[in-house]
C-alpha cells in the first residue's frame, strides 16, 4: 500500500474537493429494458448536427446509420432500437432547447447481422492505423466523459504536430458519477485492448491511464492485467477536483502544461476517456456503433442508486422509474455531475452520447443561496486550476470592460466551478463569467472578420 | 412530474458548507480568544470592560449608519462589525475611558469601512482606522498602559506604566545602555507569555500564535502574510542589531513585543484590505515589515505596525492590478 501511495500524483494549482457521494460504486451494471419510444438527437456532439438520412415510416435495425455527418467535426448517428421512423420532429434536450431528433417507435430487438452480440473478448487486432481512425469516425464515437467531442477528430493529428503519448481518462472527479468506475471494474481488458487500439490508430508506444484513488479496486484490476499489455500503465491520482480536466490530468500524468489556448496535442498528448476506449474496443472488435452507454443514476434520495446500460434517446423517466421513481423531495434533476453537468427541465429528455449520469437533487440543496457582497477573501482565486482570478473576472463583466476581461485570461476558464463552489459569499462568479467569455469571443470574431 | 417543480439553474449545481462569511468571522473570533484570556488576567475588569465597549459600539454604528445614512439592510450577522470591534479594542490600553473608545468606533466603522460602501468596498482596515486616529487625537490616553498584573480588578484608574518598546526607545533617548535597559524588562519568556504591559491584545505572543495556527488549520487565512511580514521585520531589525547591538534591539525582542503579532496575524491578513494573490499577499508583507521596521527604529512613535499597515493598504489596489497569479498554461519566455 505504501508504495501505491508514494506513486500518487495531482494537478498543482487550486482545486477543491467536495464529498465524494459515489453512492453507486458497487453496484454493478444492469441492462435498462428496452424503451417503447426513442428519440435520438441529431446532434449530441461537439460541431455540426448530423443530417438524417431516413423518413417517417422507414424500417430501422439495431446498428443502422440514421444521421449522416456533415463534415469534419461532426459524426454519425445511428439507431439504438429497431423499429419504425414515426417522425423528425424537434425534441427538448439537455441544452433545454427543442432541436431535431429522430423518433423510433420500437419494434422487437433486430440488429445488424454484422455485429458481434457476444460478450465473447477478441484481443487480436487486426485493423491498421488509419482504417481504425475511419472506423470510430463510421461508428459515432465521442468522448463519452461528457465533452462529446468527436473522437475521430482528436485522433487525427494535425499537420505538424506529432503526439508521444495517449492518456486515457478514468478519473471521474465528478461526485457522485461512477459509471466510468463501472467500466473499469467490469470490462477492463475490453478497455485495454480499446486503450492499445488507440495507441496503435496514433502510432504512440505509452499511455497512462490516470485514475483517482478512490477507485482502488478499479486502479488495482487495471494494473494487474495490464501487465500483459505493454507500454500500458496505470496513474493513481489524488482525489481533488478537476482532476479529468485535459489540461489538469496531463499535468498531473505527465508534469507537461498545455499552453493557454493550445490543445493536448501542442504537448504530444492525446486524452480519451475510459468509456470512449471501451466504446473504441465494441466498434473495432465487435463492429458496434455507439448506440448505448452506461449512465450513472444516483442522489441522496434515490431508493436505489444504479449503474444502466441505457440506449441512446431514452426517455430519461425510464431511468428514474428503475431506481425507484423520483422521490418526493426532488428539486432539481441533473444530467452529468453536480459540478459541471446540466439542470434539466423535463424528464421526457433523451438521453444522449454524452449522458454520463442523471443525478436527482433533493429540493433543500436544489436553490442557491441569496449572493453576498465579496469579502475578497481570495479563495476563489486560491481554487482556480487555472490561475485566474475568478472575482475578477466576475466584476470586470459586471461593469463590461471586456478587453481587460481578456487580458486577464477569461477565455482560458475551463468552467470546473471551483471557485462558485468555494465562494463564502454564495456569488454566481461562474454564471458572469460564462457570459464574459462569450462577449469576450464574440468580439473577437467580429475583430477577426474585420482584418 | 410537472416540469415548473423542477429548478434549472446553471452549474456547479453544489457548494461547500464550512465557509460561509459568518462562519469566517465567527472563526477569527475563536482565533482570538486565548489573546482575551491573557488579557482578563492581566488587565482584568479594564479588558472586558473595554472589548465589550469597542464590540457594542462598532455594531451600533454600523447598524445607524447602514439604517439612516445608507438606508439599507444592516448586516450584523456577518460579524465584521464583531471583528473590527475586538481588533480595535485589542489595539487600546486596558484603561482607556468608554467615550473615546466610542469615537475610536465611529471613525472606525463610519470613516473606515461605510463611508467606502461597507463590507469589502473599504480600502483602509477599519480597526486601524480607528487605532490611528485615536492616536493622533489622544496621544496621552493613549499610551498611558496600565501596568500588567497591578490594577487588573481595580475599576478606577491604577498604576500605569510604559510598554517594552517604550521602555527600550525612552532608555535608548536617556543615553542608557542596551544591557541596562534590558535589565528593566522582563524576560523574553515572560515577554511572550503575557508579561508585557501595552495594549490589551498585544500581552501575549503566544496566545496570538495559537489563535494564528488555529486559522491556518482552518483555512481561513493563508501564512503569505504574517510569515512574509515576520520574517522581514526579524531579518531588518537582525541586520540593524549586528551592525550596532549597542543601539538597535535584537530582532527576537523586535518579534514578540509591541503589538507586532496581533497586526501580523489579525490586522495585515484582513480579508479586504490584502491583496487577492499569494505573491501579492507575500509582497504585503514585505511591506509592512519594512515599514514597521522604519518607523520604530527612526520614527516618533514607538508602535509602527498600525501605520505600516495603512500605508500598505493604500499600495493593495495597485499590487492587485500588477501581481497576477501564476497562470496555468503561460507560455514560458523562450
Ligand atoms: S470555473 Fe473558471 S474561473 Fe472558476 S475556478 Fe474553474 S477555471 Fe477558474
Ligand atoms: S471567494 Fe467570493 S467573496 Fe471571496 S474573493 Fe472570491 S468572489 Fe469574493
Amino acid at each position: 500500500m505504501n508504495a501505491f501511495l508514494k506513486d500518487i500524483k495531482t494537478f498543482p494549482l487550486g482545486g477543491v474537493h467536495p464529498q465524494e457521494y459515489k453512492l453507486s460504486a458497487d453496484i454493478p451494471t444492469e441492462k435498462l429494458a428496452l424503451p417503447k419510444m426513442v428519440s435520438i438527437p441529431i446532434s449530441q456532439h461537439i460541431g455540426v448536427p448530423a443530417k438524417p438520412v431516413v423518413n417517417a415510416r422507414d424500417k430501422v435495425k439495431v446498428g443502422q446509420v440514421i444521421a449522416k455527418n456533415e463534415g469534419f467535426v461532426s459524426t454519425n448517428i445511428h439507431a439504438s432500437v429497431s423499429g419504425m421512423v414515426t417522425k423528425i420532429d424537434r425534441v427538448l434536450d439537455s441544452t433545454g432547447y427543442k432541436r431535431d431528433a429522430i423518433i423510433i417507435r420500437v419494434d422487437g430487438d433486430e440488429w445488424l447481422p454484422e455485429i458481434d452480440q457476444t460478450d465473447e473478448i477478441k484481443r487480436e487486432i487486426s485493423v491498421e492505423s488509419d482504417e481504425i481512425v475511419k472506423k470510430i469516425a463510421e461508428a459515432g464515437i465521442v468522448g463519452l466523459g461528457g465533452a462529446t467531442f468527436p473522437s475521430h477528430v482528436k485522433l487525427a493529428i494535425p499537420k505538424g504536430k506529432k503526439a508521444d503519448c495517449l492518456i486515457i481518462n478514468g478519473v471521474e472527479c465528478e461526485p457522485y458519477l461512477t459509471s466510468d468506475h463501472r467500466i473499469m471494474l467490469e470490462k477492463t481488458e475490453e478497455v485495454l485492448v480499446g486503450t492499445q487500439i488507440l495507441m496503435k490508430a496514433l502510432k504512440v508506444e505509452q499511455c497512462w491511464i490516470g485514475i483517482e484513488i478512490n477507485k482502488a479496486d478499479a486502479i488495482a484490476a487495471l494494473k494487474k492485467m495490464c501487465v500483459q499489455y505493454p507500454g500500458i500503465q496505470v496513474q493513481p491520482l489524488k482525489v481533488h477536483y478537476p482532476q479529468g480536466g485535459e489540461k489538469q490530468l496531463i499535468k498531473a500524468v505527465l508534469n507537461r502544461e498545455v499552453p493557454a489556448g493550445g490543445l493536448p496535442i501542442d504537448v504530444g498528448v492525446v486524452v480519451q476517456n475510459v468509456g470512449t476506449a471501451f466504446a473504441v474496443y465494441e466498434a473495432i472488435q465487435k463492429n458496434k456503433p455507439l448506440i448505448e452507454r452506461v449512465v450513472t443514476v444516483t442522489g441522496k434520495s434515490v431508493l436505489k442508486p444504479s449503474n444502466l446500460w441505457v440506449r441512446i434517446g431514452t426517455p430519461v423517466q425510464e431511468l428514474i422509474d428503475f431506481v425507484g421513481g423520483l422521490p418526493e423531495d426532488t428539486g432539481k434533476i441533473i444530467s452529468g455531475g453536480p459540478m459541471m453537468g446540466k439542470a434539466l427541465n423535463d424528464t421526457e429528455i433523451p438521453v444522449a452520447k454524452g449522458t454520463s449520469g442523471i443525478l436527482i437533487i433533493p429540493s433543500e440543496e436544489a436553490h442557491r443561496k441569496p449572493m453576498k457582497v465579496c469579502i475578497r477573501c481570495s479563495q476563489c482565486v486560491g481554487v482556480c486550476p487555472m490561475g485566474l482570478e475568478p472575482y475578477l473576472l466576475m466584476t470586470l463583466t459586471q461593469k463590461e470592460l471586456y478587453e481587460r476581461l481578456e487580458e486577464d485570461q477569461v477565455l482560458n476558464c475551463i468552467e470546473c466551478g471551483s471557485c462558485a463552489y468555494t465562494c463564502p459569499s454564495d456569488r454566481p462568479i461562474l454564471d458572469y463569467i460564462r457570459l464574459g467569455k462569450k462577449t469576450v469571443l464574440s468580439i473577437i470574431k467580429e475583430r477577426n472578420n474585420k482584418k | 412530474m410537472s416540469s415548473q417543480l423542477l429548478t434549472v439553474s446553471p452549474s456547479p449545481h453544489i457548494h461547500q458548507q464550512q465557509q460561509t462569511v459568518s462562519n469566517l468571522m465567527f472563526g477569527v473570533v475563536i482565533a482570538l480568544t486565548p489573546a482575551f484570556i491573557v488579557s482578563l488576567v492581566v488587565f482584568g475588569v479594564g479588558a472586558i470592560k473595554v472589548t465589550l465597549a469597542g464590540v457594542f459600539f462598532c455594531m451600533l454604528f454600523e447598524y445607524l449608519i447602514s439604517k439612516y445614512l445608507l438606508k439599507k439592510e444592516a448586516n450584523l450577522a456577518d460579524g465584521s462589525a464583531i471583528i473590527t470591534g475586538i481588533l480595535l479594542a485589542f489595539n487600546l490600553p486596558a484603561n482607556l475611558p468608554i467615550w473615546i473608545i466610542a469615537i475610536g468606533s465611529l471613525v472606525a466603522i463610519g470613516l473606515g469601512k461605510m463611508a467606502f460602501g461597507g463590507l469589502g468596498n473599504n480600502p483602509f482596515n477599519p480597526a486601524m482606522v480607528g487605532r490611528v486616529f485615536l492616536l493622533i487625537s489622544f496621544p496621552v490616553p493613549m499610551t498611558s498602559w496600565p501596568v500588567a498584573m497591578e490594577s487588573q480588578w481595580r475599576l478606577a484608574d491604577g498604576v500605569t506604566g510604559a510598554t517594552p518598546m517604550e521602555i527600550f526607545k525612552e532608555g535608548l533617548e536617556a543615553g542608557l545602555p542596551i544591557s541596562e535597559i534590558m535589565g528593566q524588562l522582563p524576560s523574553y519568556f515572560t515577554l511572550f507569555l503575557g508579561g508585557q504591559g501595552g495594549c490589551i491584545g498585544e500581552v501575549s505572543g503566544l496566545a496570538l500564535f495559537l489563535g494564528f495556527l488555529y486559522m491556518l488549520y482552518k483555512k481561513i487565512i493563508t501564512w503569505h502574510i504574517p510569515v512574509s511580514l515576520l520574517a522581514t521585520v526579524f531579518a531588518l531589525t537582525g541586520l540593524f542589531w549586528m551592525i550596532n547591538p549597542a543601539q538597535y534591539a535584537d530582532p527576537v525582542f523586535q518579534v514578540i513585543t509591541g503589538g507586532l503579532l496581533l497586526g501580523a496575524f489579525y490586522m495585515a491578513t484582513d480579508y479586504v484590505t490584502s491583496p487577492m494573490t499569494s505573491k501579492g499577499m507575500l509582497i504585503y508583507g514585505v511591506g509592512i515589515g519594512v515599514f514597521t521596521v522604519v518607523i520604530r527604529l527612526w520614527g516618533s512613535y514607538p508602535e509602527g505596525i498600525s501605520f505600516a499597515i495603512l500605508i500598505m493598504n493604500g499600495f493593495v489596489p495597485l499590487i492587485n492590478k500588477y501581481v497576477k497569479p501564476r497562470r496555468f498554461g503561460e507560455v514560458k519566455p523562450a
